[in-house]
């Protein structure tokens, strides 16, 4: 069995250390058994048992390790059973954790695919868009083998889903970071009375409090006062492992933690997130070794992990001298401080760290990290002074023996959250850094993010923008200055780039881009900020450029001879950082709503079919019979003696209110106004531009009332189409959507009064209660609304009841009617019924494009009302010729062959001259009947209508008038024998 | 591959605006550079110059999801879509750049009986035009796409597919650079950070274009602005049908590949590739409402995520990198508006919604024909803006509202 690796480079322990010693942990990596303490993450147990390529990049697959150690290593990434694109450094291990690097061929140690990176000096910037496509054939062959090589980590098409229930949240403050100027800003805007909530990204809070510590113990005890200050607070959270990733129109925040997203609505917002570390860019800066300073004090301070041995800092500002003395506090042997600038430190630290006996060199830069054999480390520091223009001078070079790198030259504001909002960034020439130059109402920055760096500045900036933000939101007395104290030195430098006539200075890691890569992309034109990122992926991997957009726009704009404020950024948009997909999809909502009557028809063996959001029974399966047969035979039922379908779905709206009949004149084509009491009538509703979109019935139940159908997908949309008109027009009237409340049923066939009248108070009499009657009463002792139509063209009556009546009113009908045959049908049934009536089924019958006068539906217009919607673009089309019409057809009794499909095509002379809409075989008329669009011209009666059915064949029926059945609509008006 | 680097500027971008230009582009994306492009080498008018208010590509051009097909609903449709796949075919050749134009495959789902009825119709309509383009079963996306949950989560399983073999995607930003560098390398000039503001009409003809960096005479100008054009048409009130939406789509990280095909589905709202960097580019139904803003919003990548993991289940811990939004100038009827305008010289281009990038080259072809003859070419006379007031519609919605 394997050797587990020790953990040679653990250190003892530090004070805040963030691993548990009791608790170790094993875990496999790449094969190998390691050992970690519980807290570790797995670049940090890794690294503390010596390993140092965790990871390879993206395009070249050099080795990668440690870089910033803050969940932005995107050049180390694991994948294990069921997950994929872990970020080692901020995953915590687990017992049992198996784990290898995204990405390889044949392992992160010997990755076979590193070969590409022989090619490197033939695979410069936009490369690939300039080779393989010629012949065109090939392409498909080489992009097989790219395809190959692209992307990062597999999926694992197995894994379940899991769903993550959302929160939804709000708070006065939102504050994001806990930071030294988040926490007292924070605590200031709670101490005035706000609602505060203060998310941190990192697992614990405290910002650098938890890692620049500089030997410096206070640090740690001035973290945990302010948190002792904030836990007093009881109007105070603080949410760690917390995300800002998003920030929308009115403050509208997505939070993410490991479990769910939260959906916060802030009143105001003050974003003190910090800085992001960014690297200098030299020749193998990318190499395991060479990490930001902020990492190695992150390994230090919370995981008690050497980061080297034996360092070199290149830095830049006081922070690297910081840096210095952590390292050489935590046993590592600094070598010496290569510092930038040709002034060096102004600070105390310089003293400091000259007490250590650590040498410092001026205007130095490190040319090149000397590469150890396979690039696996480093072995050593090539140091070049800088001349008087900051150009290396490489024949002054020296080198230094050291396994690692520390860097610290300048920092980024993390200021995504910022920008989102609304904040307009400029670059402040003092600092060289982007600042807040503008920020909208109600959102604030504090510390570094805002340009200030000194702790008690923070502190103060802090207070300051807590203060105003309650200031904002009506807190009394919370006066606070306007200005943040940005003042010092500057903690970036303007231009922290080394060029070297071999490249491998890498400017982003992520997508493995090189200084030259950006200066062929200027010179090949590309030479905005925008165009620069299109072209050479600048900022577009993982890490989304937060450790490489400051140095390309500073290369960018020294290349053009500008300033940084005019170069120019890119547009920041969400996600600050990755979300996964499970947590912005929560439970996911997709309902599908069923009828009241749903159980019933399960139990009646319905087979059913989805239509819109509804669940609909198609036909009710009978043993032994097949789909077609069982179809028919309802059908039949329905014609010869009384059958009942669950019209649930169809939209119910009432409209009631002074203005109800102008309304519904308005909304719908016909005319409304005469319409009496008691009575219904046929609705069309045609869009702005005429085109047929709804129909239903509409029966008035008092003069200002009335029930109003809709199609059965239509339902939401109509209604909420109608609020919007009603607001539109300022008429009073109200639009009630009852779809939901009422379930229906229509009840159909020359035996339908007999059964219905024993099971109500409505007199269902012919005289009483005519054809297109409307009645209220009860029907099974459940308060209903009756009307007298029918799609089907049979004698019926549509029985609206409340939704929970409903079940038992069907039943009861049922029971009724057993005597007399009666049958449920479904929705294949009711649709064969209606075809044979010419009933059209608005979206099936008609399309985008059908207006009445096509669909032979000109009765139903009355052009002559002062306005309805569409009437102006109706009046416009009558003058024009028509292109294609509605008809029916039919095939001869005698015809064998097989029934047209809806949709297929009306061919004529080899042109497409129409298309099927409906067509299906009617048992009542013993032959294939349908409808079809098709030219005018060949819509007279007795005219052939050859159809391409099935893809090749042509088969030919007849024009014949609407409808098929029952023409005089005797079977509706006329009282059943 | 032994190419001496650098190589020379792709577009050239000359300091100074010429007084006089034989014709102006508006808009410098995919359709007005490869109008340049076509003008310059089929009709020999090379004094052009592009104006772009922004940088190259940065409307709907650089923001799309880069999706080609041709499995349109109409006769008209079918025709010139298909022409602009033919064209997109070869284009990487014609342009000496690799757009990675590459066939994948494309299945719009249908998940009830009426999507199935109109993709039928699209079917037949698209196969007696000779484009291959069928509906197929569930065991046909099995093959295809395995990893797709055909239940769909169990509630609204998948009953079809319209399949469309030859739909491909490509680099978007890379189509507006070779045709920008075609342009170029033909004496077109394009000038970015160049706003028109306004358009100079004398006696019912064309006479310039005002511009922040002042007056340009010309008698041509071709607006090729899409979600712009209702404030381009506004200076010479000209009206038009159009909305502008905006339009969402996000991207997740990389991930090795595994979806060869793209995969629509309108019942869902939805539609998603995996693009050749590995990255999975997803998109929705348009925003519901008219805006002329480029914001995004939560609900957009909620909804989406929602039903892609319907979907694909097991991609929950997939990460989405950036979500982004785009402007789409909708017409009535999901066609475009292409052509003359009553104003004598103002060429319009415009219309383009959620599905102008695959129109790109055979846009440019023939509004450089239609600018260089004054007349119409043949493929986009049933596109023209006078169809809205003749009330004679290419109704394309059933083929384009999701589909892209
Ligand atoms: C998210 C999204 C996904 C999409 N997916 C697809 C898809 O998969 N397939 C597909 O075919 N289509 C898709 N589209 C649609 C497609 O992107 C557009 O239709 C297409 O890019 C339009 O190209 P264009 O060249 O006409 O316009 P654009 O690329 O928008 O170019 C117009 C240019 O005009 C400039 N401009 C505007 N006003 C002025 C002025 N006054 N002066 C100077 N310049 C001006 C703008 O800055 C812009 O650069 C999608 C769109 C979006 C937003």
């Amino acid at each position: 069995m394997a050797k587990t690796a020790t953990m040679s480079e653990r250190l003892g322990p530090q004070p805040g250390e963030r691993i548990d010693r009791e608790q170790p942990v094993g875990i496999t990596f790449e094969g190998r058994q390691y050992r970690g303490f519980r807290g570790d993450t797995l670049s940090t147990a890794l690294w503390a048992s010596g390993v140092r390529v965790l990871g390879r990049s993206f395009k070249y697959h050099r080795p990668r390790g440690i870089f910033s150690l803050c969940g932005l290593d995107c050049n180390a990434l694991a994948e294990n059973r069921d997950s994929t694109n872990l970020r080692m450094d901020t995953t915590l291990i687990e017992p049992g954790l198996e784990a290898r690097a995204v990405n390889t061929w044949g392992g992160v140690q010997s990755d076979l695919y590193r070969f590409t990176e022989l090619f490197s000096r033939f695979l410069p910037v936009g490369f690939y868009y300039k080779a393989f496509h010629r012949p065109r054939g090939l392409f498909p062959f080489y992009e097989r083998r790219m395809r190959r090589i692209a992307g990062l980590g597999n999926i694992h098409p197995n894994r379940p889903l899991q769903s993550t229930p959302k929160n939804y949240d709000f708070c006065d403050l939102l504050v994001v970071g806990s930071g030294p100027a988040g926490l007292s800003a924070a605590i200031a805007a709670a101490e005035l009375g706000l609602k505060v909530l203060l998310v941190e990204e990192d697992r614990l809070p405290g910002g650098t409090l938890g890692f620049q510590l500089s030997g410096q113990p206070e640090t740690g005890t001035l973290l945990e006062e302010l948190l002792g200050k904030a836990a007093a607070l009881p109007n105070l959270e603080i949410r760690t492992g917390t995300t800002a990733a998003g920030c929308y129109a009115d403050r509208w925040v997505a939070l993410f933690d490991s479990r769910r997203l939260t959906k916060l609505r802030a009143r105001g917002l003050v974003v003190a997130a910090g800085c992001y570390d960014q690297p200098a860019v030299f020749r193998n800066n990318d190499l395991p070794g060479v990490m930001l300073a902020s990492a190695a004090q992150r390994l230090i301070h919370q995981y008690a992990v050497r980061p080297f041995r034996q360092a070199v800092v290149l830095a830049a500002n006081t922070d690297g001298y910081r840096a210095a003395v952590d390292l050489q506090r935590a046993g590592v042997e600094v070598a010496l401080v290569s510092d930038l600038r040709p002034q060096g430190e102004a600070s105390g630290w310089r003293e400091e760290v000259a007490g250590l006996r650590i040498p410092i060199r001026r205007g130095t830069a490190v040319y090149e990290a000397l590469a150890a054999p396979g690039k696996r480390a480093i072995r050593g520091a090539l140091l070049c002074p800088l001349d008087e223009g900051g150009d290396p001078l490489p024949d002054r070079s020296e080198s230094i023996p050291c396994d690692g790198i520390a860097m610290s030259v300048g920092w980024a504001p993390a200021d995504g959250i910022l920008r989102q909002a609304g904040a307009r960034m400029g670059y402040h020439e003092a600092l060289q850094q982007y600042v807040p130059d503008r920020l909208p109402a109600g959102i604030f920055a504090a510390g570094r993010v805002n340009g200030v760096y000194a702790l008690g500045d923070r502190l103060e900036d802090g207070r300051r923008a807590g203060r105003q933000a309650a200031a904002y939101l009506g807190k009394a007395g919370s006066e606070a200055p306007a200005e943040p104290p940005r003042r010092g030195e500057a903690f970036s430098h303007p231009y922290p780039v080394v060029p070297h006539p071999r490249g491998k200075n890498f400017v982003d890691l992520d997508e493995d881009i090189q200084l030259d890569d950006i200066r062929h992309s200027l010179q090949e034109g590309f030479d905005s900020a925008e165009l620069l990122k299109r072209y050479s992926t600048l900022g577009m991997g993982p890490s989304q450029g937060k450790h490489s957009n400051l140095n390309g726009s500073r290369i960018l704009a020294r290349l053009k001879g500008e300033s940084l404020a005019s170069t120019g950024l890119t547009t920041a948009r969400p996600f600050t950082s990755p979300v996964p997909l499970s947590h912005l999809a929560g439970r996911i909502f997709s309902p599908q709503r069923r009828t009241p009557i749903h159980a019933r028809h399960r139990q009646l063996g319905a087979c059913f079919m989805v239509a819109g959001s509804w669940l609909r029974p198609e036909y009710y399966l009978v043993p032994g019979a097949d789909r077609r047969a069982t179809i028919q035979a309802e059908a039949e039922a329905v014609r010869g003696r009384v059958g009942v379908v669950d019209v649930g779905t169809l939209g119910k709206l009432e409209i009631c209110g002074p203005d109800a009949v102008a309304f519904i004149e308005r909304m719908y084509t016909g005319r409304f106004a005469k319409l009496k009491e008691g009575r219904s009538r046929y609705l069309l509703m045609c869009d702005e531009s005429g085109m047929m979109v709804d129909d239903g019935v509409a029966a008035r139940l008092a003069p200002d009332r009335f029930y109003v159908t809709t199609t059965s997908g239509a339902s939401d949309g109509v209604a909420r189409e109608m609020t919007r008109w009603a607001l539109t027009w300022s008429l009073k009237v109200m639009v009630l959507n009852l779809t939901g409340a009422y379930g229906a049923m229509n009840l159909a066939g020359p035996r339908s009064l007999e059964i219905l009248q024993p099971l109500t108070d409505i007199d269902l009499a012919p005289d009483a209660f005519p054809y297109l009657g409307v009645r209220e009463g009860r029907v099974a002792g459940a308060p209903a609304r009756v009307l007298r139509v029918g799609f089907v063209g049979e004698w019926g009556y549509e029985i609206h009841v409340p939704a929970d009546a409903a079940v038992a009113v069907w039943d009861r009908i049922l029971q009724a009617g057993r005597g007399a045959g009666i049958r449920p049908f479904g929705v294949e049934a009711q649709r064969l019924l209606r075809l044979e009536k010419g009933h059209l089924i608005m979206g099936q019958d008609s399309d985008g494009l059908s207006y009445p006068s096509e669909a032979g539906m000109d009765w139903a217009v009355k052009g002559d009302k002062p306005f309805f919607l569409g009437q102006r673009s109706l009046s416009i089309l009558k003058t024009r010729p028509l292109k294609r019409r509605l008809v029916g057809f039919a095939f001869p009794e005698t015809y064998g062959g097989p029934v047209p499909r809806e949709c297929e095509l009306v061919i004529h002379g080899n042109e497409i001259a129409g298309r099927v809409t409906s067509a299906a075989f009617s048992p009542t008329l013993k032959q294939v009947i349908g409808m079809a669009y098709v030219q005018p011209e060949l819509s007279a009666p007795g005219t052939p209508v050859p159809i391409r059915t099935g893809g090749c064949r042509l088969v030919t029926a007849h024009v014949v008038e609407l409808p098929f059945y029952d023409p005089g609509n005797l079977r509706q008006k006329e009282r059943p024998a | 591959m032994s190419r001496r680097y650098p190589e020379p500027r792709m577009f050239r971008c000359p300091d100074r605006l010429k007084p006089h230009y034989d014709a102006v582009i508006i808009g410098a994306g995919g359709h007005g550079l490869a109008a340049a492009y076509y003008l310059a080498r089929d009709h020999g008018i090379r004094d052009v110059a592009v104006l772009e208010k922004s940088y190259l590509g940065a409307g709907g051009t650089g923001r799309n999801t880069a999706i080609i097909r041709s499995n349109y609903l109409t006769a008209e449709g079918v025709r010139f879509y298909d022409e602009s796949l033919r064209l997109f075919r070869d284009l990487s050749a014609d342009l000496d750049l690799n757009l990675f134009y590459s066939r994948r495959g494309h299945f719009t789902l249908a998940h009830s009986d009426a999507t199935l009825r109109t993709m039928r119709w699209r079917a037949e309509v698209n196969k007696h035009l000779g484009v291959d383009s069928e509906l197929v079963g569930p065991e046909v996306i099995r093959r295809e796409c395995p990893q797709l949950d055909l239940s769909c989560g169990g509630h609204t399983p998948v009953l079809g597919a319209l399949y469309h073999p030859p739909g491909a995607i490509a680099r978007h930003d890379a189509v507006a650079w070779g045709y920008g560098r075609g342009a170029s390398q033909r004496g077109v000039e394009i000038h970015q950070q160049t706003e028109v503001t306004g358009i100079r009409v004398q006696g019912g003809r064309v006479a310039g274009v005002e511009t922040n960096r002042g007056f340009v005479e010309t008698g041509k100008v071709l607006s090729a602005v899409a979600g712009y054009t209702p404030a381009v048409m506004e200076m010479v009130d000209v009206r038009t049908p159009l909305e502008v939406h905006p339009l969402q789509a996000c991207v997740s990280e990389p991930l090795k590949p595994w979806l060869d095909t793209i995969i629509v589905s309108a019942n869902l709202h939805l539609y998603v590739s995996q693009s050749s960097r590995g990255e999975l580019v997803m998109g929705a139904a348009l925003d519901p409402y008219e805006l002329h803003s480029t914001r995004s919003t939560l609900d957009f990548v909620e909804g989406l995520a929602g039903h892609l993991l319907e979907l694909f289940p097991f991609l929950g811990e997939v990460r989405v990198l950036r979500q982004w939004a785009g402007l789409a100038d909708m017409t009535p009827d999901f066609s475009p508006i292409m052509g003359k305008t009553p104003v004598e010289g103002l060429y319009l281009d415009a219309g383009w919604g959620t599905w102008g990038f695959k129109a790109t080259p055979v846009c440019g072809k023939t509004m450089a024909h239609t600018l260089a003859n004054d007349r119409p070419h043949p493929l986009i006379e049933p596109f023209r803006l006078s169809r809205f007031e003749e009330f004679d519609l290419v109704g394309e919605k059933g083929a384009a509202s999701v589909g892209h």
